[in-house]
């Protein structure tokens, strides 16, 4: 049977990543943990990544709170913009806005940072020191990725709605405590849940392919640039899918 | 069709304890068979070069006897150990035994240079304290001259020195042998010299014995006290230098001129 060869590597490359992920469980629950760079990589990954995450959510509250008011104005139901705002920011808008601006800064950081360490033979010299570079350098950053993304997406959400209630004040005037009320108020266990879970999903995507890319990196510098990209695009992609199966399994679920 | 090993160097009555012995290693990527039916020996204190062209698998070569990638075929013995057979934890304890010095100096990024030194002490020495780890970085750095560069970070290093550190890094757990791959490439000739004299200044001072790949005929004739002629994949010469420069084989003679 012919299959096309963009076919055999696409399938390739999904039995090479799910064979590194079996490998990062299999090395997860073995002893010696590396407790200390995986503190370290969750500073530089959640608390380093905070100033962006915070921006781009703020901006998303106060752009989407500015779009949404002429269609509500034209139904005359102004008044649910919070709610409005709130459900989507948190269902939807927030998990995945987060998570793939999360893949762009993390992603690529990750894979250019193992792609490098690989071609100057970092890794090897780890392994040579005692060191298993696996469980050093790829299970602590998928842990940290996995862990540090729902913190994000909780602060970026909070962010964005802060950015939503400035939004409503432009036109109009609201206090705090009924924009936080109108907001809260209309979200069911349904709304947060589901969407909360993803983002372990989404971030264990990220680090896995991150560490993936990386890890095998090879042809020098050029290889080291084509990991990081490969990185962005092949978890912003997982971010979608991931998405998609999330939103399949809460409808069947009747979260919806 | 090529001649069998010529053995050049003339035999002396003591023979010291062999502490790398590869037999008949074989080593391909795909299609491409690097090594095969290579033989080395290196014994206690000696100084051996493996003396190739690039790409002829010098670096596959140490790159097997550390443990980094698995002979097809062939024995690869490290301080009376079979690499092949040990378990990752074995293979470990051997490695703290046998000191490293990558082409690149493969030296952490994002480390500084004390925290270079301390990696590997950290590792393969669990009970170590912080005052003795401090005193083993020191002398470290003291050895290869760059005690100041402490707190500094790879980036802000010349590529001498930063072979160098990569060198101390490699001393501090004190090993009994030392595998350098290409430890001269890469960097200006003056800086060439000053490496293989401190080469040498170590394997005086620590006693240890050296597995050295390289090209470079300066740091060869300066640090070899027997070569290894490494071509197409086998042992194909072997001798002192002065023996080796005298060889009529266009093989041999190729790296001399």
């Amino acid at each position: 049977m012919y299959i096309p060869q963009t076919w055999k590597s696409f399938f390739l490359e999904a039995g090479e990543i799910s064979s590194f992920t079996g490998r990062f469980f299999s090395q997860f629950f073995k002893p010696r943990h590396e407790f200390r760079e995986f503190i370290r990589q969750c500073y530089i990954i959640g608390y380093q990544s905070l100033p962006l995450i915070g921006l781009t959510g703020f901006i998303m509250g106060l752009v989407l709170t500015i779009q949404l008011r002429p269609s509500l104005t034209q139904y005359g139901v102004e008044s649910q913009l919070p709610s409005m705002i709130s459900v989507a920011v948190i269902r939807e808008l927030g998990p995945v806005i987060t998570a793939l601006i999360f893949a762009g800064k993390i992603g690529s950081s990750i894979g250019a940072e193992l792609g490098s360490m690989k071609v100057t033979e970092q890794i090897d010299a780890m392994e040579v020191s005692g060191t298993n570079p696996f469980k050093y350098l790829v299970v602590t950053r998928v842990l940290a990725t996995t862990l540090m993304l729902p913190v994000l997406v909780m602060l970026s959400d909070a962010i964005s709605l802060y950015g939503s209630y400035l939004g409503v004040n432009i036109r109009a005037v609201t206090s705090l405590s009924l924009f936080y009320s109108q907001a809260v108020d209309i979200l069911t266990f349904g709304d947060v849940l589901p969407a909360f879970i993803k983002t372990f999903f989404f971030g264990f995507a990220i680090g896995i392919i991150g560490c993936y890319k990386g890890y095998y990196s090879s042809k020098g510098t050029e290889g080291v640039g084509r990991s990081a990209n490969s990185a962005v695009v092949v978890s912003s992609i997982m971010v979608f899918v991931i998405d998609l199966v999330a939103v399949q399994i809460t409808d069947i679920l009747n979260l919806n | 069709m090529l001649p069998e090993v010529q053995t050049i160097s003339t035999p002396t009555n003591k023979i010291p304890e062999k502490v790398i012995s590869v037999k008949n290693l074989k080593k391909a990527f795909g299609t491409n068979v690097v090594l095969k039916d290579f033989n080395l020996e290196l014994h206690e204190g000696e100084n051996v070069v493996v003396l190739g062209k690039s790409g002829s698998g010098k670096s596959v070569l140490i790159k097997c006897i550390i443990g980094l990638l698995e002979p097809d075929e062939g024995i690869v013995e490290v301080l009376g150990q079979n690499v092949t057979d040990l378990s990752l934890d074995e293979l470990d304890r051997l490695r703290a035994n046998i000191g490293f010095l990558f082409q690149s100096n493969a030296l952490y990024d994002s480390m500084t240079v004390r925290e270079n030194l301390e990696f590997p002490l950290r590792r393969h020495w669990m009970q170590v304290t912080q005052q003795e780890v401090n005193k083993m970085v020191t002398e470290a750095l003291e050895n290869v001259h760059l005690a100041h560069t402490i707190d500094m970070m790879p980036a802000e290093l010349s590529g001498g020195m930063r072979k160098r550190i990569a060198l101390a890094r490699t001393l501090i757990l004190a090993p009994k042998i030392i595998l350098y791959d290409e430890p001269t490439t890469g960097i200006d000739p003056i800086t060439g010299k000053e490496i293989s004299e401190l080469m040498i200044e170590i394997g005086e001072k620590y006693n240890t014995s050296a597995l050295i790949i390289s090209h470079d005929m300066k740091c060869i004739k300066l640090t070899a006290d027997r070569i290894v002629v490494l071509f197409d994949g086998k042992c194909y010469a072997t001798g002192t230098w002065t023996e080796l420069e005298r060889s009529k084989d266009k093989n041999v003679k190729q790296f001399f001129e």
